[in-house]
């Protein structure tokens, strides 16, 4: 009696086979749409968090660029999260035919981890992959009210700061990078070039001077939340803290979004080149024929339009017409690089924010 | 103890004898309900209109957004009709059958309570993703499971996994079986037996479980966040949509977003009253 | 009985195979298959590793944090779970239906939502942050504030299972027993705990088990400071993020463990119960 009843079963399997399916119906078979007019092509650009705003007017004019010069009709979906969480959905088979990250690190890591990015891809684009650029700037209360200047005044005693958690934040790494560049410049007697040349002894000394610098930094941290706008929020919406190491295009667009009688900028006397990355993703571009139209969509990151673009939302453009056109929105600053201090990302990751890294070292004695 | 007769019939007809007590008590549960639940929720509901309440409806129409709630419903349809069909067959085996391994059985079945949302789409992760199991099979195929909505769907079903069966399982218990062993062997079907005896008893339980089913499933979080995605119009649910919201300096949007899921939640609460109101008494 | 009874007891009732089939068929697609990989995927972790990362400072201060404040909660809830129970079973004061309905909304809400929330009334500047700061009290982004969203989601479960069990302590006996002279708080006591405990302790249980998984709604107000405000479930995730899959399926494998035998603990109980009731009932 009853029999029959499996029913409930099948429909079940039915609805999830249906579902499985229900995929990459919009976009048309694969190995072609090789730019013929008319046709239609959806990209997914896997990015960061703060370049919603950035890839949203991005995506109209490459949008509006296609159909104009080939009649081609792009669809581009976003999707944003922080940079290492994005990697690791692009890892576990997010199928992004772009992305577009906080640090190349991230980049690297879909490329060893999954081998969907080909090895040169930092090669395949100019300035290493990185159409724009930003740095670590500091967002304090209106009118600066405990008088921070530079990064020595951060650890005033009384004062907070607030930061995003280097473990799962892009920009976070770069917060604590920036410090670590200043503490380990002022230990070599204010000249980081002279970086190179010093003794190792020199070096090791310096080093332990920057990891006491952070360690004290970090001292100073009540909160870590995980993502750059989260930081934002907790300092902004919530009136925690009294400094926020942030992105300098984050600490432009609070301004803009929160207003200017809450905020004041500051610039502190020298800080980290933050560069963030872009990549196709070979396998998924090779699988779904969009080669041709993600590479155009990075590619227009670097013409002057895109630059524009770039620099309407507050990161720094590459070309350098467009950056004197933006000139007033940039503060003067001296500007490290990753490469240059770190020795790039490959050393700077492990070295500092891996499982028992530097990081780890500065919570595990604070606990002491 | 010796046997006192009351010495006062105040005793008891009880509840009047001290009238500060259920003072008190009700004033502790408005307070405490006051301070963890409504004043909350009261903030949630203030920022979605601190614009203005055509700021509101504007708010709820973005393409974003819409595609957010569609994708929440058409998710909450597939997982509370299947979860409620395995509660009921579950509890039928469990309760109407004596059988070795039952109660571990019912703890298997409470498992998903304790597992963290963020390991429940880390598994789906695990055997679907493009490094899991069945990930080299999948992408041969090119189906999507995580990243997508079969993703989404089997993560919100393991969440809500045990929410009917929780419920109806120790109504179910309570109730025996005498009455389907009469209706039985007096000639009724099975089928008959469990819509005429059964179900009636079992009623109340199961609306329950149907709506707690459907509030976890429209409301989580977590474990849709690892197996989404985060594609905007595609395969961000309504809670997604609130964290991107509020991510983009949007307070009074996110928050719209999020007194609408109270809303659905509460229509269901609202259906389950009258449910109760019009249908006969509970006892 | 025990020795000689055989699997199934004969029943004239149809459909076991077909429910339990169905029921087996379904639970092992969608609970028992994925949780296996999780364990599979951990176990292929040399014992000395999982231990190792099952033990570090870190670890270990996160379950500290995750058990402490979700037991703490729990606690709370059983506390404040049962006198609101109490009030809707046994009272009648305005508003009390609309109470009635409330409690299930943080079932509805989804985590995000509740932790934003409660991030910006209690954060300092909050509609109750700033009478907290006042006095000196800092909720958000301490511990306080993790326990705060515990008991906030934890809290239905509680009152959703006292409140049929109150229902159903008969009236007689309490009468009978006051009319022997016992005090209201002794027939509380004697009578009513007992009847109620069962139910209670299974609130307790899930609103405990519900909080140790929780995510969504403490990272908002959590610090999320290493070794202070970290709570378990944000370790796997941070693991995840450094691309760390052995490390996170190894903390998540010993979160579900714990939970695991909590809730084969409590399901005892509950088997102690019915036994109890139905007996008492025949």
């Amino acid at each position: 009696m009853f029999a029959g009843c499996y029913k409930p079963l099948v429909i079940l399997t039915v609805v999830l086979a249906a579902g499985c399916q229900g995929r990459d119906d919009k976009t048309s078979s694969p190995a072609e749409t090789s730019a013929e007019p008319g046709s239609r092509v959806e990209l997914l650009n896997v990015s960061y968090d703060p370049t919603r705003e950035m890839y949203r007017e991005f995506n109209e004019a490459f949008a509006t660029h296609m159909r104009a010069e080939t009649g081609v009709e792009v669809a581009i979906l976003q999707s944003h999260a922080g940079s290492g969480s994005q990697a690791r959905a692009v890892i576990d088979g997010l199928d992004a035919d772009v992305v577009t990250l906080a640090l190349a690190y991230d980049i690297d890591a879909i490329r060893l981890n999954s081998k969907r990015i080909q090895p040169d891809w930092q090669s395949r684009l100019p300035d290493n992959s990185a159409p724009y650029t930003s740095t670590i700037v500091f967002l304090v209360r209106e009118g600066n009210p405990k008088n921070i200047l530079d990064w020595p005044d951060l650890l005033q005693p009384g004062i907070e700061v607030i930061t995003p958690n280097p473990k799962t934040s892009g920009g976070a790494r770069w917060n604590y990078l920036a410090a670590w560049g200043y503490a380990l410049e002022r230990a070599l007697g204010g000249d980081i070039k002279r970086l190179p040349t010093a003794s190792p002894d020199e070096i090791e000394q310096a080093e332990q001077q920057a990891e006491q610098f952070v360690a004290e930094l970090f001292r100073h941290v009540p909160v870590l939340d995980s993502g750059a706008r989260g930081s934002t929020n907790t300092f902004v919406q919530r009136g925690i803290g009294d400094v926020l190491l942030a992105w300098e295009n984050e600490a432009l667009l609070a301004i803009e979004e929160l207003g200017a009688d809450a905020l004041d900028i500051v610039v502190p006397s020298v800080s980290i080149l933050a560069e963030p990355t872009v990549a196709v993703v070979d396998s998924v571009v090779d699988r779904k024929g969009t080669r041709q139209v993600a590479q155009a969509y990075l590619e227009y990151l670097y013409t002057p339009v895109g630059q524009e673009i770039v620099a309407k939302h507050y990161f720094r453009p590459r070309n350098a017409e467009v950056l004197a056109q933006f000139q007033h929105q940039y503060p003067e600053l001296r500007m490290f690089t990753i490469d240059a201090v770190f020795g790039g990302w490959s050393k700077a990751q492990p070295y500092h924010f891996n499982d028992g890294g530097v990081f780890d070292r500065i919570y595990a004695t604070k606990a002491e | 103890m010796t046997s006192k007769l009351p010495a006062n019939p105040r005793n008891v007809s009880g509840r009047r004898a001290t009238p500060w007590i259920p003072f008190l008590l009700i004033s502790v549960s408005i307070a405490f309900l006051g301070l963890i639940l409504i004043v909350p929720v009261a903030s949630v509901i203030g920022y979605a209109f601190s614009k203005g309440f055509s700021a509101y409806l504007v708010a709820l129409q973005s393409p974003d957004t819409v595609a957010a709630i569609r994708l929440t419903l058409i998710t909450a349809a597939i997982v509370v009709p299947v979860n409620t069909i395995f509660g009921v067959a579950a509890a039928w085996a469990i309760a109407k059958f004596d059988f070795r391994g039952k109660h571990f059985l019912i703890t298997l079945i409470d498992l998903p309570f304790s597992v963290s949302p963020v390991i429940a789409g880390l598994v789906f992760v695990l055997l679907f993703g493009a490094q899991g199991w069945f990930g080299p099979w999948l992408q041969e195929r090119d189906i999507s499971i995580v990243f997508a909505f079969p993703g989404i769907v089997l993560a919100t079903l393991l969440v809500t996994f045990p929410y009917v069966a929780r419920e109806i399982i120790p109504v179910m218990q309570l109730q025996g079986r005498e009455a389907e062993e009469a209706a039985v062997s007096l000639g009724a079907g099975g089928w008959t037996a469990f819509f005429r005896v059964t179900l009636p008893g079992i009623r109340w339980a199961l609306v329950y479980g149907v709506i707690l089913c459907n509030a976890r499933a429209m409301g989580e979080f977590g474990a849709v966040s690892v197996v989404s995605g985060h594609i905007r119009g595609l395969t961000t649910t309504m809670p997604l949509q609130v964290e991107i919201l509020y991510n983009e300096y949007d307070l009074a949007g996110a928050f719209a977003v999020a007194s609408l899921l109270m809303l659905l939640a509460l229509i269901t609460l609202l259906i389950k009253a009258a449910v109760e109101a019009f249908g006969p008494a509970r006892h | 009985m025990a020795t000689t009874r055989p699997w199934l007891s004969p029943s004239v009732l149809p459909g076991f195979g077909l429910t339990l089939g169905f029921a087996g068929t379904f639970l092992t697609l969608i609970v028992l298959i994925p949780i296996a990989a999780l364990v599979l995927k951990a176990a292929s972790l040399p014992l000395a590793d999982f231990w190792r990362i099952a033990t570090e400072p870190r670890a270990l201060a996160s379950y500290r944090l995750t058990f402490g404040a979700s037991l703490l909660a729990a606690t709370i809830n059983a506390i404040f779970g049962l006198i609101v129970a109490w009030s809707l079973v046994r009272y009648r004061f305005p508003g009390r239906r609309f109470i009635d309905a409330i409690i299930d909304l943080p079932f509805a809400l989804p985590t995000a939502v509740s932790g934003i929330a409660l991030a910006t009334v209690f954060a300092p500047n909050g509609w109750v942050g700033q009478w907290l700061t006042a006095i000196g009290i800092d909720v958000a982004y301490t511990w306080v504030g993790v326990v705060i969203a515990l008991t906030l989601i934890g809290m239905p479960f509680v009152v959703r299972s006292v409140q049929p069990a109150l229902e159903e302590v008969e009236a007689s006996l309490e009468e009978a027993a006051e009319s022997l002279g016992a005090s209201r708080w002794m027939v509380f006591r004697r009578v009513i705990l007992p009847t109620i405990a069962p139910a209670l302790a299974t609130g307790f249980t899930l609103a405990l088990a519900r909080a140790i998984g929780e995510y969504g709604s403490v990272i908002f107000i959590a610090g999320n400071l290493p070794l202070r405000t970290e709570i378990t479930p944000l370790l796997i995730v941070i693991k995840l993020e450094q691309y760390d899959y052995l490390g996170a399926a190894a903390l998540g494998l010993v979160m579900l463990c714990v939970s695991f035998l909590m809730l084969l603990a409590i399901n005892g109980v509950n088997a102690w119960r019915i036994n109890l009731l139905s007996g008492r009932r025949t």
